[in-house]
């Protein structure tokens, strides 16, 4: 399979004290790796895409590494993960699946065990467009406070033989967290769900 | 502090090609963004006083971040912007107020000299709107290769009653730079324009 050659990278860290509620004692810090690449299947079908996977995973490890130094090294501290990817107009939605393996494999190889599945989402567009990156609980995708997003985007990425790929962690719930539903503090962590 | 802080946002953009020519180092920027409660929304007041010394604490706040998210020395840095977006209840008068009287000096504090102006720009806009932070060489204004812009945005600010506030520091110059003019070796230093 082709080499992953990167254009860009993008590190964002936003730090939330309060949503006009109670200013949080423990501010909710998200971040989020971006990273720019060729897409080598753009402009033309090939069949045969899926050895690509095999070929990020050292970026996607990469980025996770840079996720978690931007949130202070310390991988206890991360409570909820997403994953995305845009594919840029001269390719097809399923170059973006390809993001599924790697991403969440370094992630989880990074946070050390984490056992939900890692949200994801995805889409094709052009330069600029904003992608709403799914956050959920790492160790169960049930916990209602830890359902979450974040907003990425680059201004002039994707071009059009290019994929912006997207890893996200957070440190905590929703800044005013208070629907109920399954709390961290009672996650079983036997199934990944509760 | 004065300044009453809903989130801080920080941004690093690294550029590692570009049309297939590696960028050697990589051109780096970074961006930190405070979301604060404007004092003054939904009323005319004249004396702007409160703004302008928001404007002094968020100077150094944010310089220290955008320096710490590029892991340099102040002084290391290269060129500098600044920029703010008033929610829809309030006035520009008040990004002027907050960027113009005494945001620079903890600025150039941090980041040793500044003998050029901070190039800045300014709007009013809702959630999400964009900011084009424009870039200058910090010690020299008719740096050619340090004319840049770099485009920030939080989804959820400004609300109507906030202001984004946000500082922009380079370690470098636009990727790929050739279009001639005073480069920095060339720097005088003497009047902030060469």
């Amino acid at each position: 399979m082709p080499d992953v050659q990167v254009r860009k990278r993008v590190v964002t860290v936003e730090e939330i004290f309060h949503e006009g509620g109670p200013v949080a004692a423990r501010p909710l810090r998200r971040a989020a790796a971006l990273v720019v690449i060729h897409n080598p299947f753009s402009g033309k079908y090939a069949a045969e895409i899926a050895g690509f996977m095999e070929d990020l995973k050292p970026l996607g490890l990469e980025m996770a590494k840079s996720l978690l130094a931007a949130l202070g090294g310390d991988p206890k501290i991360v409570e909820g993960y997403g994953k995305g990817a845009i594919v840029g107009q001269a390719g097809e939605l399923e170059h973006g699946a390809l993001w599924h393996v790697p991403g969440g494999y370094a992630m989880r190889e990074i946070l050390g065990g984490a056992k939900a599945i890692v949200a994801s989402t995805k889409k094709v567009g052009g330069p600029g467009t904003r992608l709403d990156v799914p956050i959920t609980h790492i160790n169960a995708s049930y916990v209602r406070s830890h359902f979450d997003s974040m907003e990425v985007g680059i201004a002039d990425a994707p071009r059009a033989d290019e994929i912006l790929l997207a890893l996200v962690m957070t440190t905590g719930p929703r800044i005013h967290a208070r629907v109920g539903g399954l709390t961290a503090s009672e996650i079983k962590g036997e199934d990944g769900l509760r | 502090m004065k300044s009453k802080i809903r989130k801080i946002v920080t941004f690093v953009e690294e550029t590692l090609t570009e049309m297939g020519q590696a960028v050697n180092p990589p051109t780096r920027r970074a961006a930190a963004a405070a979301v604060i409660e404007n004092p003054f929304a939904g009323k005319y007041v004249e004396d702007l006083t409160e703004l302008m010394e928001i404007g002094e604490e968020l100077g150094a706040l944010l310089t220290e971040r955008a320096v710490a998210a590029l892991g340099i020395s102040g002084p290391s840095a290269e060129s500098y912007g600044k920029a703010a977006a008033v929610g829809e209840n309030g006035e520009l008068e008040h990004a002027a107020a907050l960027l113009h009287p005494k945001l620079g000096t903890p600025v150039r504090k941090i980041l040793g000299k500044g003998a050029a102006l901070i190039p800045s720009s300014k709007k009013r806009g809702g959630p999400g709107v964009p900011l084009d932070i424009p870039l200058g060489h910090k010690d020299a204004a008719f740096v050619r290769s340090h004319f840049d812009g770099m485009e920030i945005r939080v989804n959820d600010a400004p609300r109507a009653n906030e202001i984004l506030v946000a500082i922009a520091v380079t370690d470098s110059g636009r990727p790929l730079a050739r279009v001639g003019g005073l480069t920095k070796s060339q720097i005088k230093g003497e009047d902030g324009l060469r």
